[in-house]
């Protein structure tokens, strides 16, 4: 156990841009500088804890106390550093991407857009290095607020309902995480994350339990989509692609399926959960959303739709491979986070590309259009493909593993799960490759790729997607990182 | 030395200043802000004097002119009372410094008479908050009292009709209260508050006794504005001038609601008060209702000022709240949220004040986007205290329902849990509706003229700002801070 300032740092660094980014909002070229200057640095300084972590060591951090015998303290355990570096990583390709984006679209109140992405980062960050639950709430909640700006972004009709929607559904979740912390320091004394729980010996009634525990799955059951908790994640799709690429595919729902996870290994722990039957519940949930999700993208015609249906899906895999219980399942739910993530924003970034290069948002209108795009379409196929768990991209290999897992727990219902939606996802992703390379498209003869600011980020996440596929360990060691983390929590104790 | 003589210098000192307003208001009408200034500023300084010297040395029983009670009468400085002195005085102090231009505009004229009543209400204020004997309590409630109808009367045309009204319910309540102590005397022979605690166990199954508590209850109870008996708080704080409004809405209903906790808590004992029945449950029934009532009326208002009024219902339904559940973290919880929502209710009174003063009105539906550039600094206060209301961390608001969501976990009462949760989405209703309107661009408008060249900076001068500044830095620093008032709190809790 080490102090250090860094976990701390990291978390402010995108939170001191904000006033730069807001004071150069004359100056867009100056203004976007400050966003990639944050967004090295914190990188930088996210990557400097994976060492530590790597040997299986947190970094702690106490900072004060947030209400008596409650410090509102920071622990870089290798669990967080694991989503840190994902969520700081890909802030940076974002950026990039983001300012082809929003000049390319001309969108309006650009200062404010990444003032509230700025924002976002540190909170995510902050999420992931909550030592306790009281300081996960506070960035929690604080990820809902600097969310909320980017869902209206465009402040149309549309836009401003999404936006309602999304407090309500967020909102109630964080009140409901109030209470559900509270009730835990009640009977436990404490609410700090430890792994394999914070019950030990202590035993609630059964009912107790239950009520605890689905208080807590309705609080971070929202950002992590888990159906029927899932209905503002489509509806928040009326916000700018970038928003959607790394907050709806990256920092917001996988700042929930991390908060599953926390749930789960870090609050109840993997003997109470099974001793009381809860994960039943989770894997029940976690399947049905799977499939209900990847039917439900079928019927969207709006691509930034099907995509947010397949986001809702893929989120469930994370969530089943965390309720399995069994250390290879842990290990591939925590690898699809980093999977996930990487094949997801790549199609986002996708989407958003064909939008502001052809103006085209439909699935129907997209007939040939791998002609005139060819490197965006070319990196869709590679993360639709990976989605689907085609070897050898990333995909794939986070899903070798829930499948290993449910078979170490002798559940054979959760693989047939995995191998429908696989092929559901086949069956949602594959009419838009053929429309894009085997249809005739009209109207095309003027368009040219889009500009390099997108089309430099999507090669690169398309790029890693394969990378990690073919190779998991290339950077970062993540794949040791990932098993660490699971075996930490079946271990019973400290890694 | 000048210590122990600490507790009647702070209400003296409003006594000499309501005594030189007149006679220097004679000669300068412009002088009188300034005294009021002065006065309510010296009184602060000496409830934060008293107030080190209480945490240095403990509490102070000050027998005016040396004569013991039961003879003599006394003020009672300790922790609850210094406590909820240094919040009075210094949200007042800061309403009157805030008062000078609203008042300039609004009652031009009779500004002496609004300082000088203002100095007589804060004495009432302070000496109900001092006193040690019940009878006294109640002259200082009829001081208080009189001056607040008569400040509110001060306004808009309806202004005096409200005050008439609030003069009719608050007499009648202020005569209850008569009543209940008259019954008291004649059963235990003693006013002093300290004195009749002693021999009220005696008494338990005195029926006087036990009408006595409930007279009092329901008498203060009017004054609190606890539901059922709210009906005079909204067109008060309506129809009163923004100078009235921003100094009594934050602090006249928290008095009584103080008393309540020293009749409760203190006279009685939690023991006594339920002994016969549950009293305190009933109250906080009634509270939980006000709390709802409170939060749906604030919904369905279009004027700042009303909805500000209802929520007030619906906050003092908090303090009331904590009260009832007579343990350690409730009662902390309670009175954390009398200093949070002073704060914060100044500060809303204060922005409705300044749009007042700029706009003309303060009429919710027609709030625009403009405000947003022409009062950014307002603005960003209404923000950061709306936020604040709803409750959402790290701002102080989150955490008085942080702990009164503990003190209802003790209690195993969770319709009192759910009220809460209920209660702050109810909340984030009403102040995101406004956020909406200031921050965004209508989007059912038909498209409009560009005016943003017309629109320009024009938000409040320095002695409007600052106060509400202050308030809104103050949400951020007691939210941070809170650990250290709540360690006190908790210290003081009376059992």
């Amino acid at each position: 156990m080490d102090l250090s300032i860094v976990p701390l740092l990291a978390i402010l660094v995108s939170l001191a841009a904000v006033p730069l980014i807001l004071f150069s909002s004359e100056k867009p070229n100056v203004r976007e500088a400050w966003t990639i200057i944050a967004g090295l640095i914190k990188f930088s300084l996210v990557l400097t804890l994976l060492p530590e972590a790597i040997q299986g060591n947190s970094v702690e951090l106490h900072l004060f106390d947030i209400a008596p015998g409650l410090p509102f303290a920071l622990n870089a355990d290798p669990f967080g550093v694991y989503f840190a570096v994902i969520a700081s990583g890909l802030w940076i390709f974002t950026s990039f991407y983001s300012i082809g984006y929003m000049r390319g679209a001309g969108e309006k109140k650009q200062t404010r857009y990444f003032a509230s992405f700025a924002v976002c980062l540190s909170a995510t960050i902050g999420i992931a290095f909550s030592a306790n639950l009281l300081t996960f709430i506070v960035f929690y909640e604080m990820l809902t607020l600097a969310t909320y700006p980017l869902v209206i972004h465009n402040e149309k009709r549309e836009a401003i309902n999404a936006g309602r929607k999304y407090l309500a559904f967020t909102l109630t979740a964080g009140l409901l995480l109030v209470a559900a912390s509270a009730i835990i320091y009640h009977y436990t004394g404490t609410i700090e994350f430890t792994p394999g729980g914070v019950f030990g010996d202590i035993e609630l009634p059964r009912n107790t339990m239950l009520v605890v525990f689905i208080l807590f799955l309705a609080a971070v059951g929202v950002k992590a989509g888990i159906m029927p908790l899932h209905g503002w994640l489509p509806a928040a799709m009326a916000a700018p692609t970038p928003v959607s690429a790394l907050l709806h595919a990256v920092a917001v729902v996988k700042s929930g399926v991390f908060a599953v996870t926390r749930m789960v290994g870090f609050i109840f722990g993997t003997d109470v959960m099974a001793a009381y039957g809860l994960n039943d519940i989770l894997i029940v949930m976690a399947g049905s959303t799977i499939i209900l999700a990847s039917l439900i993208a079928f019927a969207q015609d709006n691509l930034k739709r099907r995509l947010a249906y397949s986001t809702v899906g893929h989120l469930s895999y994370i969530v089943l491979g965390v309720a399995l219980l069994t250390p290879l399942g842990m290990t591939g739910g925590i690898m699809h986070i980093a999977a996930h993530a990487t094949m997801k924003i790549t199609l986002f970034f996708c989407a958003g590309a064909i939008y502001v290069n052809l103006h085209r948002t439909e699935i129907s209108n997209l007939n040939g259009i791998a002609k005139v795009m060819p490197w965006t379409m070319g990196a869709f196929a590679v993360g639709s493909m990976g989605l689907a768990g085609i070897p050898p991209i990333n995909g794939f290999f986070s899903k070798w593993y829930l499948i290993l897992g449910s078979l170490e727990g002798d559940m054979i219902i959760p693989v047939i799960v995995l191998i429908v939606s696989g092929l559901l996802n086949v069956g949602y992703f594959f009419p838009i490759l053929y429309r894009a390379y085997f249809k005739k498209g009209e109207g095309l003869e003027s368009y040219g790729e889009a500009s390099p600011f997108m089309v430099v980020p999507i090669m690169i996440t398309a790029t890693l997607s394969v990378l990690f596929g073919l190779f998991p360990n290339l950077f970062f060691n993540f794949f040791d990182l990932a098993v660490l983390v699971s075996e930490s929590l079946f271990s019973g104790g400290t890694p | 030395m000048i210590e122990t003589h600490l507790p009647a210098i702070i209400a003296l000192t409003f006594v000499l200043f309501a005594l030189l307003i007149p006679l220097f208001g004679l000669w300068k009408e412009q002088l009188c802000q300034p005294l009021a200034v002065l006065g309510s500023g010296l009184a602060t300084a000496f409830s934060l004097l008293a107030f080190i010297n209480y945490l240095q040395s403990g509490s102070i029983r000050y027998l005016f002119g040396g004569w013991e009670p039961p003879i003599g009468i006394e003020f009672v400085y300790d922790g609850l009372s210094g406590f909820i002195l240094l919040v009075i005085n210094s949200v007042a102090f800061l309403a009157l410094i805030y008062a000078k231009k609203p008042g300039q505009m609004e009652f031009q004229g009779k500004e002496l008479a609004y300082y000088a009543l203002a100095m007589l209400m804060m004495l009432g204020f302070n000496g109900m908050v001092l006193t040690g004997d019940l009878f006294n309590l109640y002259v200082f409630l009829e001081i208080s009292s009189l001056s607040s109808y008569a400040l509110i009367s001060i306004g808009n045309k309806p202004a005096p009709f409200a005050a008439f009204r609030y003069l009719i319910i608050g007499t009648a309540g202020g005569t209850l209260y008569l009543l209940g102590v008259g019954f008291l005397y004649t059963n235990t022979g003693t006013l002093n508050i300290i004195d009749m605690s002693a021999m009220l166990p005696m008494l338990v199954d005195n029926s006087s006794v036990v009408t006595a508590l409930i007279l009092m209850v329901v008498g203060i109870g009017v004054k609190a504005a606890v539901f059922p008996m709210h009906g005079w708080l909204p067109d008060s704080y309506t129809y009163a001038s923004t100078p009235s409004s921003t100094l009594i809405a934050p602090i006249g209903t928290k008095v009584a609601a103080y008393i309540l906790f020293r009749i409760m808590l203190y006279l009685f004992g939690i023991e006594l008060t339920d002994a016969v029945f549950p009293l305190s449950y009933i109250v906080g029934v009634f509270a939980c209702i006000g709390i709802i009532y409170g939060s749906v009326m604030a919904i369905a208002q279009t004027e700042m000022k009303r909805m500000l009024a209802y929520s007030s219902v619906s906050q003092i339904g908090y303090i009331i709240m904590g009260l009832s559940l007579a343990n350690p973290f409730g009662f902390a919880g309670a009175l954390l949220h009398v200093l949070n929502h002073a704060v914060m209710k100044a500060c809303l009174f204060m922005i409705a004040g300044n749009l007042r003063y700029k706009e003309g009105h303060s009429n919710i539906s027609l709030f625009n986007e403009s405000y947003r550039i022409k009062y950014p600094w307002t603005m960003a206060s209404f923000s950061v205290a709306a936020i604040s209301m709803v409750g959402l961390p790290p701002l102080a608001g989150f955490f008085s329902k942080w702990y009164l969501v503990l003190g209802t976990i003790d209690n195993s009462n969770w319709i009192f849990l759910a009220v809460i949760i209920v209660s702050s989405l109810l909340n984030a209703v009403y102040f995101f509706r406004i956020l909406e309107k200031v921050y965004m661009k209508n989007p059912d408008a038909e498209q409009q003229p560009d005016k943003a060249a017309e629109i320009k900076y024009d938000d409040v001068s320095p002695s409007m700002m600052s106060p509400m500044a202050i308030m809104a830095v103050g949400l951020i620093v007691i939210g941070f801070a809170n650990a250290a008032i709540v360690s006190f709190l908790l210290g003081i809790f009376p059992m």
